[in-house]
């Protein structure tokens, strides 16, 4: 790959250029703090050298005035950047029901994705130009990270859970995926390549290609043999909650929490129903830990998904 | 300038005559079953030493390899096992024991007026079980290696690596029962055995430094020994309490370890924020500015760090909720930091500055350890942290707060202390070239580092793109330049011992305790305890 340097990586994303701005200020505020010290103790040293003829009458045993301005100005400035990055941290972060979501799962030493209408790719993940999308991601053996630099993004992929990130690519082209987190012996060669197309193209690409039935359409065939549907379909005589626009609603729990639906939500629905459950319901629920697999578990979770729809469609 | 003359009228007592602790019997036996403070001090130094050259060998060969993209000069599992021999041993070997265990031993009775620690043996076992675990960790470098990193994050160490894991945390735990009786001989000492009129406020900074690690020692270090102890139990019986397969959390690993390897940070800036206070004031003859809020600074930045471990998994998949409140409480620890540069720039104010090499040294670190602590603030705003976390970035922060930060105060403290120590005096012209070598060196080796991570460079790569090249072979010369100013004072330093002229009592006209006492000191410090009627710090400009 011949790219040329470039200090700040292209930014390949609308959060990368507010991430952009938020460490220029940092830049700038520290770098004339550090300047400023610098430049003090430098002109002290200069002045005040022992061959020096400079006036030493006079000097500051201590100054409460001085010390408390000096501890009370940087941390009202660290409130505010703070503040900034826990702002920018959130919104990277906080399920978007507008997202559309890829899944990939980590494993030593590949990235394996899997789209929405079942087309599969390893090494690469081809994304929509313009439209928000929801990585979710696990990891099949160690901890691994999924860094896009042009995003400005990272999240671990940790096994036995999903965890998920939110971004809207702004930028056509090709972008360096590396894996951050050490994961073993050829952990620098577990890197792949982001290619944002603009959204015709991209549907092209998603309906052309090696794929499997929907993931939907799997998860619903998966939905009932696994006999989730005995007691989660509609008219079933057992009191299970309805599934129906599940992902991204606000849950009420049995012991007063509220929650906001998403995938890691469902799979610990499915693997440990007894953690969070749902207020007006008995936990009859049986566990599937050790039944189902992670892939099946991604496909019942599509499933769930769309079931909110008319029907199970594909949609780009 | 003050003459020594007008210290002898406050702590008169305090000087002596006697034979010195090096004249004290001279078999190696001697030496091995000493219950001095002093001479295991320097039993440490020696050992700590070996670590730190064997520590910088495997970086040198990182750099090498790093210097051209493809993954060329070793092969992918030796590059693992060198970034981890090279973690382990400058932190647990070397920087963690570093101020505490060599200077501090040596220091810390003198400073208070004490004769000698509170449990003189309690100290001799502490340098026998860090020589132990130090020698398990080389065992199992020598039979194999690790390649987990020093983070040793499961279910990677738990299930997954084929390296000799289990020794090396072996190795580890060992090492760290020596810090945590270091710590307890050092928190009971400084609360019993002060000379009269020593009260806490009359401390030197070093000691007070010395005091807040022990605390952190004391406190945070069980909770390693009991995480690596998981580990290890975790490896050898898959009993499942941080593989997912068995129903365990990995990220439990993570905060455990975390909640010590934070303060751990600390563990190595206070003690050398405590050199920085002791040698600026004497090289710029003005008292520490401002030394109650230096105190309550020491005091705050070793609560805060306590608090703050979760900041380094702001992208681990810990809650958003956890990372906000992770990430404010780092940058209040940036405060107490942040006082303390204020107030070593301040100290310079109307002083009259000499810039020998320990004074070069502290200089050379506040600048770098201003620069690290505030590269620290890009880390902890949340938003950036998500783009810079395990990327070169970090890489850069940590070593300018630990080597540019450690390393630089402890070489300082070492040149400072010098002629206490050994009784003799080194090239003042060499010394303060090394100090300038190392700065340039260090500088050149990993400012280009921040650019890298800013860029996109993740850490751990054994080979890497092309891109990132011109930035590495810079990051390469650095660290040849670096080699060369760490070998330089290894070289003049033991000329010194032969060759050097015999050191006076206070070469630098110094008003600490320690100086009141012979070059170098007799076995017992005092004949009879000093009395002290002052502060410290009793600079005249």
């Amino acid at each position: 790959m011949s790219v040329p340097f470039r200090l700040l990586p292209l930014d390949g994303a609308q959060s990368a250029t507010r991430l952009d701005s938020l460490a220029l200020c940092l830049l700038l505020l520290t770098g004339v703090v550090a300047l400023g010290v610098l430049l003090l103790m430098i002109v002290f040293c200069v002045r005040y050298r022992a061959a020096s003829t400079a006036s030493r009458e006079h000097p500051p045993a201590k100054g409460r005035l001085v010390e408390i301005s000096w501890t009370v100005i940087p941390m009202l400035l660290f409130l505010v950047l703070y503040a900034w990055g826990a702002v920018d941290y959130v919104s990277l972060y906080r399920p978007d029901p507008a997202a559309t979501p890829v899944f990939v799962v980590a494993k030593q030493w590949m990235w394996k994705a899997e789209h929405r209408n079942g087309r599969r790719e390893v090494g690469q993940l081809h994304l929509p130009l313009g439209r928000p999308v929801r990585v979710v991601l696990t990891a099949q053996d160690v901890i691994h990270s999924f860094f896009v630099p042009a995003f400005r993004i990272k999240q671990d992929a940790v096994p036995g859970r999903y965890t998920s990130i939110n971004f809207t690519p702004s930028r056509a082209g090709e972008y360096q995926l590396f894996c951050a987190e050490f994961c073993g012996t050829e952990h620098s060669t577990m890197t792949g390549k982001i290619v944002v197309m603009p959204p015709a193209e991209y549907a092209q690409w998603l309906a052309a290609g090696p794929r499997q039935p929907g993931m939907a359409a799997r998860g619903f065939a998966l939905f009932r043999s696994y006999g989730c549907s005995g007691c989660h379909a509609a008219g079933s005589s057992v009191h299970a909650p309805d599934l129906s626009n599940l992902l991204g609603r606000r849950v009420h729990l049995q012991d007063g929490r509220v929650l906001t639906a998403d995938e890691a939500y469902v799979r610990d629905s499915i693997l440990v129903p007894r953690k969070d459950i749902v207020a007006g319901y008995e936990p009859i629920m049986p566990s599937f830990a050790g039944q189902i697999g992670e892939e099946d578990l991604l496909a019942i979770i599509e499933y769930i998904r769309e079931s909110g729809h008319d029907q199970p469609t594909e949609r780009p | 300038m003050i003459s020594p003359q007008s210290d002898l009228e406050l702590e008169e007592r305090g000087t002596t005559a006697g034979t010195s602790y090096l004249a004290e019997g001279f078999t190696i036996w001697s030496w091995l079953s000493t219950r001095d403070h002093k001479r295991i001090a320097l039993l440490y130094g020696v050992s700590i030493t070996l670590f730190f050259f064997l520590g910088g060998i495997a970086a040198a060969l990182i750099r090498l390899e790093l210097a051209t993209p493809q993954g060329d000069l070793v092969t992918a599992d030796t590059y693992n096992k060198l970034f981890t021999a090279h973690g382990v041993i400058m932190v647990w070997l070397f920087l963690i024991p570093s101020i505490p265990s060599v200077l501090g031993n040596f220091l810390m009775p003198l400073m208070i007026g004490a004769r000698d620690l509170a449990f003189p043996r309690l100290n001799l076992a502490s340098w026998y079980l860090y020589l132990l675990g130090g020698a398990i960790v080389l065992w199992a470098l020598l039979v194999g290696g690790v390649d987990t990193g020093w983070t040793f994050y499961t279910p990677f160490s738990t299930m997954f690596s084929n390296s000799h894991v289990v020794l090396c945390l072996v190795g580890v735990l060992v090492v760290g029962f020596s810090s945590i009786l270091t710590g307890l001989n050092f928190i009971v000492t400084v609360h019993t055995m002060r000379a009269p009129g020593m009260g806490w406020f009359r401390l030197p900074l070093f000691v007070w430094a010395n005091y807040a690690t022990s605390l952190i020692l004391v406190l945070a270090t069980p909770v390693l020994a009991m995480t690596l102890l998981l580990v290890g139990i975790e490896r050898l019986f898959q009993v499942g309490i941080f593989d997912p397969a068995l129903g365990g959390d990995p990220l439990l690993f993570q905060h455990l370890f975390w909640f010590y390897s934070h303060p751990a940070v600390y563990i190595m800036v206070l003690p050398a924020m405590g050199v920085a206070s002791e040698i600026i004031p004497c090289f710029a003859r003005r008292p520490v500015f401002g030394y109650r809020f230096m105190t309550y600074a020491i005091l705050a930045i070793a609560v805060i760090g306590f608090l703050v471990w979760g900041h380094h998994m702001f992208v681990s998949g810990q809650s958003v909720y956890a990372g906000m409140v992770f990430s404010l409480l780092s940058f209040m620890v940036a405060v107490p930091s942040a006082i303390k540069v204020f107030n070593w720039t301040a100290t310079l104010y109307k002083g009259r500055i000499t810039f020998d090499a320990p004074m070069l040294y502290a200089l050379g670190f506040v600048g770098l350890f201003t620069i690290g602590g505030l590269t620290g603030l890009f880390l902890a705003a949340l938003a950036l942290d998500v783009h810079l976390s395990d990327t070169y970035f970090v890489v850069a922060h940590f070593h300018y707060i630990m080597v540019g930060g450690s390393v630089m105060a402890y070489l300082g403290g070492i040149h400072f202390w010098w002629p206490k120590i050994t009784g003799r005096m080194y090239s003042e012209a060499w010394g303060r070239l090394a100090a300038v070598i190392i700065f340039a060196g260090f500088n050149l080796t990993f400012f280009p580092q921040y650019l890298l991570g800013y860029a996109g460079m993740p850490r751990r790569y054994h080979s890497y793109p092309e891109e990132f090249q011109m930035l590495h072979v810079l990051s390469s010369a650095g660290a040849v330049t670096l080699a060369v100013g760490y070998l330089l004072p290894l070289g003049y330093l033991a000329w010194s011992l032969r060759y050097g002229r015999p050191a006076p009592r206070n070469p630098w006209q110094a008003t600490g305790l320690e100086w009141q006492a012979a070059s170098p000191p007799p076995i017992h410090n005092f004949a009879q305890p000093p009395v002290v009627v002052r502060g410290p710090y009793a600079y005249k400009p």
